[in-house]
């Protein structure tokens, strides 16, 4: 499902001493069944930002299209409830939304708001669990004896149980250890090319935007200031220093490469693209292989 | 949740802004106190006009302190329902079982109304005018002498300016969790009492959790700093009285007096 925003400006506490405006004239499509990575420093106003994709803050200035419905200044708090369902929003540090007694219970916790039968719930629930690799024992446990990476899953769990057709996940690795940070990313790609799921990140993992966003939006002080194919926004790397943001890894090692006779065209983003353009670059010496 | 207006304070510079926390928690007390005594139409002139007079020098404007009231509307309307239908005495108006509208209930309900939003404004602009923590060190400070009977000054301060600094804290993870359910299709102020109160759960818990989480942080956080209790500790921020604090002492005393020579008037 399309997305798209339409000159959306969106203001908190208007009319107060604490106004403060967090979107300025914001216009931007995210394609359906895309890998969309939305990037930009702290306070940019990427979390308010994934509020407006399903209603949870309405603009108050311009519209927000979200499949055919249409969401503005005066739509009316009532019926957004559809919205909630296509569009799953996994929030930062979603651990902390667990409340139920048990993992199951705590996941099934969505499809129930949404008029499923308690065993269809419990069905969806396991089925979601089993997709971000939750083992069976877990199911019965109370969430709050779990590790923080299993919390960090069994919240995840909660959402895709809804099934939704937008995935929206913000910062959804941080805090996580290497293993974990790779098993939610291996996951959030299987659900986008497997089931055409339609997907939003928020992350400041520049190595992950370049290995697997097809589209990146960049925000500073609540405006978009770059949109574009991961290859379109990492080209210039003093634009990006300029807004605090890095190029992915290998990107920067390609960089410092080219100061010292390397010719990259284009900048390789990740490691494979880095290394098919370097090894024909490497000059052989007698047979010797490092592996 | 961001619209609420009560309590909060309001940054600014003003005559008001500046007093000493400690007198303005005193001309709050003094305000509040007299208000109790005014009877007649001249003791509430005068008190509206010294509220008036003070909300000018606080320089807040005035439709944020309307905004401030708003969510006490209902509960004045509710005291001022009560006093009309049960406030007996006087001329009989209307009256109908245990529920009539007298003379003297009119009065009662129009003198509790005035009472009511004179004491919420003059504690309004205590807040919109000081700091929460500054608020606080008033307390503590005007507790001192209590410190002579054993009392545990500096432990109650330490708990109020830990409850005060977490205010807002808790508020923006209450909206975070909030937003959380609301995406897991909880619908907020919908449905019956049952499941409204069914609602709550979803965020109470999670709160609750967090909550004493970050208690058992800040404690391990305090301690490694070397926080101990009871000590005779120094403060980072200084309390300084100044003419300033006295004038506007000696101001408020003398509508005391006045306000209570004015009641012989009836």
């Amino acid at each position: 499902m399309e997305i798209s925003f339409d000159k959306v400006g969106f203001w908190y506490q208007p009319g107060t001493p604490f106004a403060f405006q967090a979107l300025k004239d914001v216009s931007l499509t995210i394609p359906s069944g895309q890998f969309t990575a939305v990037i930009g420093h702290t306070g940019s106003g990427k979390s308010t930002l994934i509020q407006h994709l399903n209603a949870l803050l309405k603009p108050t200035t311009g519209r927000v299209l979200i499949g055919d419905r249409t969401i503005d200044a005066k739509t009316s708090n009532k019926h957004l409830k559809p919205l909630r369902k296509t569009v799953g929003i996994v929030f930062q540090f979603p651990e902390n939304q667990l409340f139920e007694e048990t993992v199951l219970k705590d996941i099934a916790f969505g499809p129930q708001n949404f008029g499923v039968t308690s065993q269809a719930a419990t069905e969806m629930a396991q089925q979601a669990a089993k997709q971000v690799g939750l083992a069976d024992e877990l199911l019965t446990r109370s969430p709050f004896e779990l590790s923080g990476g299993q919390m960090r899953r069994v919240a995840i769990a909660g959402v895709l149980a809804l099934r939704p057709d937008v995935l929206v996940l913000d910062e959804p690795t941080a805090g996580l250890d290497p293993r974990g940070r790779r098993d939610v990313m291996t996951l959030v790609t299987k659900l986008q090319r497997e089931q055409q799921m339609t997907i939003v990140l928020i992350t400041h993992q520049m190595d992950d935007v370049a290995r697997y966003a097809q589209n990146v939006v960049v925000m500073a002080k609540g405006a978009v200031v770059k949109q574009g194919t991961p290859q379109t926004v990492f080209s210039d790397a003093n634009w990006l220093a300029d807004h605090q943001l890095a190029l992915p890894s290998a990107a920067e090692f390609a960089a410092q490469l080219s100061q010292h006779g390397f010719h990259f065209d284009p900048l390789p983003l990740t490691e494979e693209a880095l290394v098919a353009q370097l090894a024909p670059q490497l000059p052989l010496k007698g047979g010797q292989h490092n592996e | 949740m961001n619209n609420f207006m009560f309590g909060r304070y309001i940054p600014g510079n003003s005559w008001v802004h500046r007093l000493d926390p400690r007198a303005k928690l005193l001309l709050c007390f003094i305000y509040i106190g007299v208000v109790f005594f005014a009877n007649n139409f001249w003791t509430y002139l005068l008190l509206t006009v010294v509220l008036l007079g003070s909300i000018i020098l606080a320089a807040v404007p005035a439709r944020i302190f309307i905004r401030g009231l708003r969510p006490l509307f209902w509960l004045l309307l509710f005291t001022v329902v009560i006093q009309i239908f049960f406030g007996a005495g006087g001329h009989v108006y209307w009256q109908w079982g245990v529920f009539s509208i007298t003379h003297d209930g009119l009065v009662s309900a129009g003198l509790i109304l005035m009472r009511f939003v004179l004491i919420i404004l003059i504690s309004t602009l205590l807040t919109f005018t000081t700091q929460p923590l500054a608020i606080a060190d008033g307390i503590e400070s005007l507790l001192n002498p209590l410190r002579k009977v054993h009392f545990p000054v500096a432990t109650l301060a330490l708990m109020l300016s830990l409850s005060l600094r977490f205010v807002p804290t808790l508020m923006d993870e209450a909206t975070k969790i909030m937003n959380a359910q609301r995406s897991r299709g909880v619908d907020f102020g919908s449905g019956g009492l049952r499941q409204q109160i069914k609602t709550i759960v979803p965020i109470l818990i999670p709160l609750f959790v967090n909550a004493f989480q970050r208690a058992v942080d800040i404690s391990i956080a305090m301690e490694a700093r070397g926080y101990r209790d009871g000590e005779n500790r120094t403060k980072y921020r200084q309390l300084k009285w100044r003419s300033a604090d006295t004038i506007s002492l000696v101001g408020f005393v003398i509508m005391a007096g006045l306000v209570i020579a004015l009641r012989q008037l009836t």
